[in-house]
């Protein structure tokens, strides 16, 4: 615990192009996180995609070489030894990478050659440790660092947490969790209700915490898309919840995009907010609802967060 | 005999009569629900070696039949016509004419992953319905589905540039399957999103559009990528024979 809590404080950080697009609220209100607990970022120099979504379907292993290029940039040339992706598609690739470079000979190969095409050293597996931004905060000021520091209390905010799928699966690419005391749960993962939790909020009991919001077709299956999210939005008011926490920029502007459409097409009206646990964390350590960029969010809670006293 | 999960046989392969009398006793209606009894001749023994050939059906050979994959399924929970583990099983026996009539849904897979979780025997189902959405386009099956257009002028952008901005590729997506960009819902959205952002942030987004992202020196990788990826269409168009296809197809015309 003590170990991680020292190896996290300066990470290489790798924002990812959804950060810089549609996901740039969570972008914002990550680096302002970092800032207010003293955490240091050094962004990737340079960085590529990460393949997203999409590019597997091409190729595999183009997606292993992809996410090895920006591990191989963390550890040759920042000589940093972990990498922080607050993107839960990026996240998931680096894993990915990390364990077929680490398992399977032929990614090994295909990526040596690309890499000295490309003209960068290849990455080996093992240089660097892939993070979320859940481990990140978790890992470092934990909840005991979080409850001493709260200025905004989320106390009375009921929250659905909300953290999809490939923050969990395949469990075989993430095999520091489900591993005993403290580590995340594949099955109920909690480090976002701990965080949560310890700055005051009331988590509600959430059945489809790890359910799909259908991100992968958000436009190209809108249909698909748009009846997932309806029962993610749904559920996440039957159980009483107010807002739904996300830590991912597909997801949360899966959920955004869809909750209108679900309003346009299907008649569906949902009022449940949906909040980066960045920004709420933000708030409630005292920073204002724009350093967060909750002005960059499609859906208005400006409101909402007045009445709860965040704002 | 009564047939009382009517769902889960094909509507043409039931047949009911409405009178029918069997030594005396009358079996009209519900209780005269029999099966079609069918004979199987096009069995296409190269079925399950073809979609093992592309990326993703690697570990199809594993399956035995669970079914916790179609059980855990995402999209099997909206139409339980989308039923991977069955999938799986015609694939592996070579029933390509009864795969061909899910033809159009196979695609639309939404990656969660939640079948491979399930999994007991790693088969990666998820791989394996990519694999089989791949083979039905390269075998001419189905057209090219919104799905893997989208993947293309993705993937298209990362290997020119190294990076995506997000609002091109949306723009190249409508434009390639001919939607109208002004969907009355993407309206909404825009002008919601638009509510709350400062002038300066807005000039600002006006400006990604001319400016395309990129990654510096990003050429080597990109000749070694897409080199890369023209071997491997090879090896795909030679295990699924697809040369021999054109060169049969232009014979016959
Ligand atoms: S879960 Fe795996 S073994 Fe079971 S039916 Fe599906 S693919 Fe086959
Ligand atoms: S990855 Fe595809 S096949 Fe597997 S559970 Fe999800 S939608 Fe179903």
């Amino acid at each position: 615990m003590s170990e991680k809590r020292e190896k996290y404080k300066e990470v290489a950080y790798y924002p990812g192009c959804a950060l810089e697009g549609s996901g740039h609220a969570y972008n914002r209100s990550t680096k302002a996180l970092g800032k207010k607990l003293g955490l240091k970022l050094k962004e990737v120099e340079n960085w590529n995609c990460c393949g997203a979504m999409e590019v597997k379907n091409i190729d595999p292993k183009i997606q292993t070489y992809l996410s090895s290029r920006v591990m191989s940039i963390a550890a040759n040339k920042m000589n940093m030894d972990v990498v922080m992706a607050p993107c839960n598609g990026c996240y998931h690739n680096l894993k990915k990478a990390e364990y077929d470079l680490a398992n399977d000979q032929k990614s090994v190969d295909v990526v040596d050659k690309i890499s000295k095409k490309a003209g960068h050293e290849t990455y080996k597996s093992g240089q660097v440790e892939t993070i979320h931004a859940l481990d990140w905060v978790k890992e470092t000021i934990g909840e005991e660092g979080l409850k001493e520091r709260v200025k905004n209390s989320l106390d009375g905010v009921k929250i659905a947490n909300y953290y999809g799928c490939m923050y969990t699966r395949p469990r075989h690419i993430f095999p520091e969790k489900d591993a005993g005391a403290g580590s995340e749960s594949t099955s109920k993962p909690h480090f976002m209700d701990d965080l949560l939790e310890a700055a005051g909020a009331e988590n509600v009991d959430f059945p489809l915490k790890t359910a799909c919001c259908g991100g992968a077709h958000t436009l190209s299956d809108c249909d698909t898309s748009t009846k997932l999210v309806a029962n993610i939005l749904q559920a996440a008011e039957a159980a009483g919840a107010e807002v739904i926490a996300t830590e991912c920029p597909t997801c949360h502007s899966g959920l955004e995009m869809h909750q209108i459409r679900a309003e346009k097409t299907m008649g569906l009206k949902t009022s449940v907010k949906i909040i980066y646990f960045t920004q709420l964390l933000g708030m409630a350590l005292g920073l204002k609802p724009k350093a967060v960029g909750l002005h960059e969010n499609i859906s208005d809670s400006f409101d909402f967060v007045k009445t709860k006293g965040l704002a | 005999m009564p047939i009382h999960e009517k769902s889960l046989i094909r509507p043409e392969n039931l047949q009911v009569h409405e009178k029918l009398e069997v030594e005396g006793v009358d079996v009209s209606g519900h209780w005269s629900t029999f099966i079609e009894s069918r004979v199987v001749t096009d069995y296409n023994e190269a079925m399950e070696d073809e979609i093992a050939a592309l990326p993703g059906g690697e570990y199809i050979h594993r399956c035995w039949q669970c079914g916790s994959c179609t059980n855990s399924c995402t999209v099997h929970a909206l139409n339980p016509d989308f039923n991977p583990r069955y999938w799986i099983y015609l694939i592996r026996m070579g029933m390509e004419s009864e795969l061909l009539r899910d033809k159009e849904i196979i695609w639309q897979c939404v990656s969660c992953n939640k079948c491979t979780y399930a999994c007991p025997r790693d088969v990666v189902p998820e791989g394996v319905m990519k694999a089989t959405s791949h083979w039905l386009e390269l075998k001419g099956h189905t057209p090219k589905s919104h799905s893997m257009i989208f993947d293309e002028i993705f993937s298209e952008q990362v290997f020119k540039t190294g990076k995506i901005e997000d609002g091109r590729t949306v723009r190249r997506f409508f434009k390639r399957t001919g939607q109208a960009l002004r969907q009355p819902w993407l309206e909404e959205m825009v002008k919601r999103l638009l509510r709350n952002l400062p002038i300066g942030m807005l000039t600002r987004m006006g400006m990604a559009n001319f400016i395309t992202p990129k990654t510096k020196g990003w050429s080597g990788a990109r000749d070694a990528i897409e080199e890369y990826v023209a071997e491997q269409e090879s090896h795909h168009r030679q295990a699924l024979r697809l040369d021999d296809l054109v060169e049969a197809a232009r014979k016959e015309l």
